[in-house]
């Protein structure tokens, strides 16, 4: 039996950072899953909190400093000192946001709501919960929970199973 | 590509079972493609499945997101009348390509 025989059932996927495109790349990814019928479980840590923490989720940003794919729209090269102005950033992060827009993906909050009505599911890190000193009311209540690092291995056994780190 | 008769009318499909041609669809090649899946089509089924049509006409891309919008089902009612895999079982059963879209 060849490995294309065996389809994917369960899907594990870890984000740990807060910009834009690692949690969108989580985010589509777990959607993804579900879409197709395969089951999705998501653990955000350490800056990919930012994805489900109320307060931040509509304000992530993409970086302008650091950042060697970054273009100007037309595809020059963006110049790093650029970036560093006041306001840059956010504005860059605006437009990347109202592109995902057009293409009918979904704000962070929304998209968590698509994943749990799919029956995706979506847990925090407790060490980095209490790192950054953030309780459940913190979270935005697409959460089911906040769990250890083995809660997490527990729930990602079985047959057809990834793991997958954005 | 492929003849196929479904519903003892033969149409065209492709290597996945999607309806090549939209127009060759009718209720009953629903009826019939959804007991394929195992599917038991409603009349909510039928609402969502002209919305697609209707969308599909106008050339608009589908996404789950604009089914959820519709008006007619909300997402996770949309996952329920079409379990494991809502855009594309509802795609082949309403007779239109499989979509595109990521999300």
């Amino acid at each position: 039996m060849s490995d294309t025989d065996k389809p994917l059932k369960k899907v594990c996927i870890i984000c740990a950072k807060g910009t834009i495109e690692d949690v969108y790349a989580t985010l589509v990814m777990a959607n993804g899953a579900v879409m197709e019928g395969i089951e999705a479980k998501v653990f955000f840590t350490f800056f990919g909190l930012d994805a489900i923490t109320k307060k931040q989720m509509k304000k992530l940003h993409t970086a302008t400093v650091g950042n060697p794919a970054m273009r100007m729209p037309g595809g020059l090269a963006f110049p790093t000192f650029l970036g560093m102005i006041p306001g840059v950033e956010a504005g860059v992060s605006a437009m990347m946001r109202s592109q995902m827009d057009k293409l009918d993906i979904p704000p962070v909050d929304e998209f968590l709501e698509m994943i749990t009505a799919g029956g995706g599911e979506i847990y925090a890190c407790k060490l980095a919960m209490d790192m950054f000193k953030l309780d459940k009311s913190d979270l935005h209540e697409e959460v089911s929970a906040i769990l250890t690092v083995g809660e997490f291995y527990a729930m990602c056994g079985g047959e057809g199973t990834q793991i997958i780190f954005t | 590509m492929a003849d196929k008769v479904i519903a003892g009318k033969t149409v065209q499909v492709n290597d996945e079972g999607y309806l090549l041609d939209a127009s060759q669809w009718d209720k009953e090649i629903a009826v019939e493609i959804a007991k394929e899946i195992g599917i038991e089509l409603t009349d909510k089924h039928f609402e969502v499945l002209a919305f697609l049509r209707e969308k599909k006409e106008a050339g608009e891309p589908l996404t789950i997101r604009k089914v959820g919008k519709s008006g007619i089902v909300d997402i996770k009612e949309f996952y329920a009348l079409f379990p494991g895999g809502p855009l594309k079982y509802s795609s082949k059963i309403a007779g239109i390509p499989k979509p595109v879209s990521c999300v």
